[in-house]
């Protein structure tokens, strides 16, 4: 709403909107390390409270003969999640079926917070005195680099547990340019370490910054079309929000399906892999 | 944009949720989600057992009916022939019987007649004797001539 900026310019009405609500507060927008983003933790915790409501409410009275509402969705849901992890993952390890399921439903939820008019919750947190908010929580880089940044750790972990210590160590060493001979895979070594960290790293950094870049672009975009005059917005502003229902969908679901064929990678052993 | 000490609040948020919509929904529903499918796939397996089943009982009930038609013609049959026999059976005893009492009623007719005809000789004696007594008051000395009139009446 073009009104809801007030005072503000332009420039300034988007720097308020990019501001999360933190502590210490920001200041002209800059944050140190040890700055918490309250909205952030809240607005994720809050979806991650619904989330564990909706699971414990249908989970405490799964009825196999008759099932309603919500646990025909979640049913449905799960039955997807379970598709893509037997479609993308090899061998068997109960935890990525539920991480791939939480992954995709609370990012999703988290994405969703992306459709609620911009200016509302600000607004109405303007009332109880809170002047910062910033809704959505993957749209804040800690939120997408935390939940990569765990995926990271169990692809770690997992590659140690499967191929043991050695075997990591190994893959570092001669991977991804094997040879022949010993000299010449002595002489791969220092590339083969750069190479198999850079393509390590790349995993969680991309995960997460393309989820980041994603909901933080929409969200900015979303800024840019309330700056509009009020008469016309219903058309930039609802095809936006249309065309971005398909990407917090495909957001969330790639974020998923990347964890499952990540942590696939890690449960192969060398020989087999590559 | 940096990276700050939030991250490991959602790190830790994370991993809570991960573990509760583990214990609560994915793995209850995992494990309801399996136990229906194997009582679906048997149930369907004891549709298939049951409807083999009524075909086979199908089959035996056409046999035992059949088989109880057979029995129900066999005893009509002896049935029928032995009712002819009972029929043929009373009739030869009606018969017997008919000239059993034939043959009583003639004997009783018959004695009745002799009887009848010994009553009408005596009547008819002492009749004739009666008669000769009047006629001849005097002569004819009872006793005397009882002797002669017996024969006579034994002819009669």
């Amino acid at each position: 709403m073009a009104e809801s900026t007030g005072d503000l310019g332009p420039v300034e009405y988007i720097q308020h909107h990019l501001t999360n609500l933190s502590v210490p507060p920001a200041v002209d927008g800059k944050v140190d390390f040890w700055t918490f983003h309250i909205d952030t933790f809240l607005f994720a915790a809050g979806l991650a409270v619904l989330v564990g409501w909706a699971a414990k409410k249908v989970g405490d009275h799964l009825d196999p003969d008759k099932p309603t509402g919500l646990q025909n969705f979640l049913e449905i849901l799960l039955e997807f999640v379970e598709q893509q992890v037997k479609d993308a993952f090899v061998g068997y390890n109960p935890l990525i079926g539920p991480l791939a399921f939480t992954l995709f439903v609370w990012i999703f939820l988290m994405n969703a917070m992306d459709l609620v008019p911009v200016d509302l919750l600000p607004w109405l947190a303007s009332f109880i005195g809170i002047h910062y908010l910033k809704v959505v929580p993957t749209a804040n880089l800690d939120t997408p680099l935390a939940l990569a940044g765990s995926v990271f750790a169990l692809i770690i972990f997992y590659n140690i547990k499967v191929k043991s210590g050695l075997g990591f160590v190994k893959m570092f060493l001669f991977h991804p340019f094997a040879a022949g001979n010993i000299i010449a895979k002595i002489l791969l070594i220092p590339v083969n370490i750069v190479m198999t960290i850079v393509e390590e790293l790349a995993k969680p950094v991309s995960m997460g910054l393309r989820l980041f870049g994603n909901m933080f672009a929409g969200e900015l975009i979303f800024i840019l079309i309330a700056l509009l005059p009020w008469w016309i917005q219903w058309l930039p502003g609802g095809a936006w929000a249309i065309f971005h229902v398909l990407i917090i969908t495909l957001q969330a679901f790639i974020f998923m399906l990347l964890t499952i064929v990540y942590l696939s990678l890690a449960h192969q052993s060398m020989d087999e892999g590559h | 944009m940096n990276i700050t000490v939030t991250l490991f609040g959602q790190i830790l948020t994370f991993v809570v949720l991960v573990a509760f919509v583990w214990r609560v929904l994915w793995g209850p529903m995992t494990q309801m989600m399996e136990a229906r499918r194997v009582r679906i796939a048997d149930g369907l397996a004891a549709a298939e057992r049951g409807k083999h089943d009524l075909e086979l009982a199908e089959r035996r009930a056409a046999e035992r009916l059949r088989e109880a038609k057979q029995d129900a013609a066999d005893i009509v049959a002896v049935a029928g022939k032995r009712g002819n026999e009972i029929i043929e059976e009373a009739k030869e005893q009606a018969q017997i019987e008919g000239e059993r009492q034939l043959a009583v009623a003639i004997s009783e007719i018959e004695q009745e007649s002799n009887r009848a005809r010994e009553d009408l000789r005596r009547h008819f004696g002492n009749l004739v004797l009666a008669t000769a007594e009047k006629i001849l008051e005097r002569e004819i000395d009872a006793p005397t001539h009882s002797e002669f009139i017996n024969k006579m009446v034994k002819k009669l």
